[in-house]
């Protein structure tokens, strides 16, 4: 069973993000179970959003306190709360920032992967949604997904002109982790 | 065909297969999504259907009351605070015996207002003479919505059904739901063809006075059809099953490994599939432990329950719910399942978790079995938080 936490606030698509990550394992034969927990159900305040994937059906209804991976969409939000609370030993982040982005130490095996999804999003989408190209450095960076398989996930949610953009900020996201990964040092920070 | 849908979104799609003539609800969280997703079904004219949009619950159960004892099928869906209002309403229609399903997206109840999961709502409505049916996952609450409309339309039956899912859990949880094809519906449920109903060209009264002459039989007759549905559900079950090819046995309950178990936990809704997990990993550990989950709360499945735990040392209730100031609302059925039999278990012990959304854990459910002791214990607070407590009540 692999885990997925991820940290936003209300409005900034973590559901969407769920959905899609959720979509794809579906696609690939997996089975997934994808769900939203809201704070206070107002536009700004942060909420989770997970995804428990399985071969099997998944039956446990909990959050997820031990994810495999994290998904930071707003990095405003490490200020308040520890968002790697319980992330496994080698468990990866995917975080939406610049480069500069302050982390904390993580141990030897954990990742992090700072993403400027932001960037990314302005550049195709002309708003700063970063969730897709957050789930194409996702699938990068973990290897759980297939590009192929996401960029056909994006194209059935999205229509006209955001579909197009949303397509290229995956193809992106994907690109930056995977030559972030090749210059990966154990212990810092991608 | 399977596909991955949010459970709301399965729910208005299954009911898009059922064809109700009339639909009628108030949105209100959890259950918006199906309501919204219905309207926007009926809005693109991919079902026909009048849907009535009202100001209130009350209206809206009012709205489907009336549509349905003019022989039409029917459909609302609510939540919480929704329900009761909606409550003298929902006693009438089942007076009324009027086949009515309704969808109820389990949340708690006010105050302190709280948007989040139990299953106070529909628990507390257990005497409003509905059948109560309660889902583990989406691809049960998709198919007891057709078992619904099946049972509620049986001439042996004419009751109205009320299809229990946790509400977020289930209701904004997106999973893999094998979606019912239409023809095997229409198969299972044939065009609902009404006993009685009003037409001006065949006047009749529904729902009039009773006095004291006629109105305890009325009552009394509730009393025996909810007896008789605990084998028409089952009955309605094996043919579901012949159809579709999911079987839900005596859509009763559903025994997890309760054979040579000494420790049982019984529950009800999603919670279920966290326990089951505990269970295959105590199991595999050779701890003698399984789940009993209810699934028809009303009828209550009194004998079915007595078989399945009669040899059962010792039993933990596991309730999202409190009757406050007596047991929670399954173990006081399960105390009565027992009370002056021979067998039983010696344990009886009542939990209540969960409530107003806290989560419940793997380790919520360990330690409900670590409680679990030759000690009985009545509704014992799993997961409460000691410094709030003091902080509201001091020293």
């Amino acid at each position: 069973m692999k885990e997925i936490r991820i940290h936003a606030r209300a409005g900034q698509g973590a559901i969407t993000t769920a959905t899609l990550l959720g979509f794809s394992y579906f696609n690939e034969g997996q089975y997934a179970y994808a769900f939203p927990n809201f704070g206070a159900a107002r536009m700004g305040a942060p909420m989770n959003a997970f995804v428990r994937v399985d071969s099997d059906p998944v039956r446990l209804r909990s959050q997820i306190y031990e994810p495999n991976y994290v998904i930071i969409v707003d990095p405003t939000l490490m200020r308040g709360y520890n968002c790697f609370s319980g992330l496994k030993d080698d468990g990866i982040a995917i975080i939406n920032g610049k480069e500069d982005l302050e982390l904390p130490k993580l141990k030897a095996k954990q990742r992090a992967i700072v993403v400027p999804a932001n960037e990314i999003a302005l550049r195709n989408i002309g708003r700063p949604l970063g969730n897709t190209a957050l789930i194409g450095a996702f699938a990068a960076a973990t290897g759980e997904l297939k590009l192929d398989n996401l960029i056909a996930v994006v194209k059935n949610r999205f229509s006209g002109k955001a579909q197009e953009g949303n397509i290229q900020a995956v193809k992106e996201g994907f690109e930056f982790a995977q030559n972030k990964l090749k210059t990966y040092l154990p212990g810092g920070k991608g | 065909m399977k596909e991955f849908l949010e459970g709301s979104h399965a729910i208005a799609e299954v009911i898009k297969n059922v064809r109700p003539g009339v639909i009628s609800a108030y949105p209100i969280t959890p259950q918006t999504h199906i309501v919204e997703d219905l309207a926007q079904i009926v809005a693109n004219g991919e079902l026909e259907s009048q849907f009535v949009n009202v100001e209130s619950e009350h209206s809206a159960a009012s709205v489907v009351l009336g549509a349905s004892a003019t022989g039409v099928r029917v459909y609302t869906a609510t939540s919480s605070q929704g329900l009761f209002y909606m409550q003298e309403v929902v006693f009438n229609i089942a007076g009324m015996r009027l086949p009515v399903v309704m969808t109820c997206a389990n949340r708690a109840i006010s105050a302190p207002i709280n948007i989040w999961n139990d299953q106070q709502d529909s628990l507390s409505l257990r005497d409003a003479g509905w059948i109560q049916i309660y889902a583990e996952d989406n691809q049960e609450a998709v198919d007891f919505h057709l078992l619904a409309y099946r049972l509620a339309e049986d001439k042996r039956v004419m009751l109205p059904v009320m299809v229990c899912m946790d509400g977020f859990i289930l209701t904004h949880g997106m999973e893999t739901t094998d979606m019912p094809e239409q023809e095997k519906v229409d198969k299972f449920l044939p065009v609902y063809k009404p006993l009685y109903k009003l037409d001006p060209a065949d006047p009749m009264s529904m729902g009039l006075l009773a006095d004291p002459d006629y109105y305890m039989e009325a009552r009394f007759a509730i009393q025996e059809t909810m007896r008789e549905s605990l084998g028409i559900l089952t009955e309605i079950s094996k043919e579901f099953n012949n159809i579709f090819n999911r079987d839900y046995g005596d859509l009763l309950v559903e025994e997890y490994e309760v054979k040579g178990a000494d420790k049982v936990i019984v529950a009800m809704g999603s919670v279920c599939g966290t326990i089951k997990e505990v269970i295959d990993e105590q199991r595999a550990k050779g701890k003698k432990v399984g789940l009993l989950r209810i699934i028809t709360y009303r009828p209550f499945p009194y004998a079915r329950v007595y078989e399945a735990l009669k040899d059962v040392a010792k039993v933990a209730v596991l309730d999202k719910a409190v009757s406050l100031g007596a047991y929670a609302p399954i173990a006081v059925e399960m105390k009565a399942a027992f009370f002056g039999k021979k067998k039983g278990p010696k344990v009886i012990s009542s939990f209540v978790a969960g409530l107003g959304g806290r989560d419940i854990t793997l380790e919520t459910i360990h330690e409900v079995f670590r409680r679990l002791s030759t000690k009985e214990v009545n509704s014992d607070f799993i997961d409460l938080k000691p410094e709030l407590l003091k902080e509201e009540y001091g020293d």
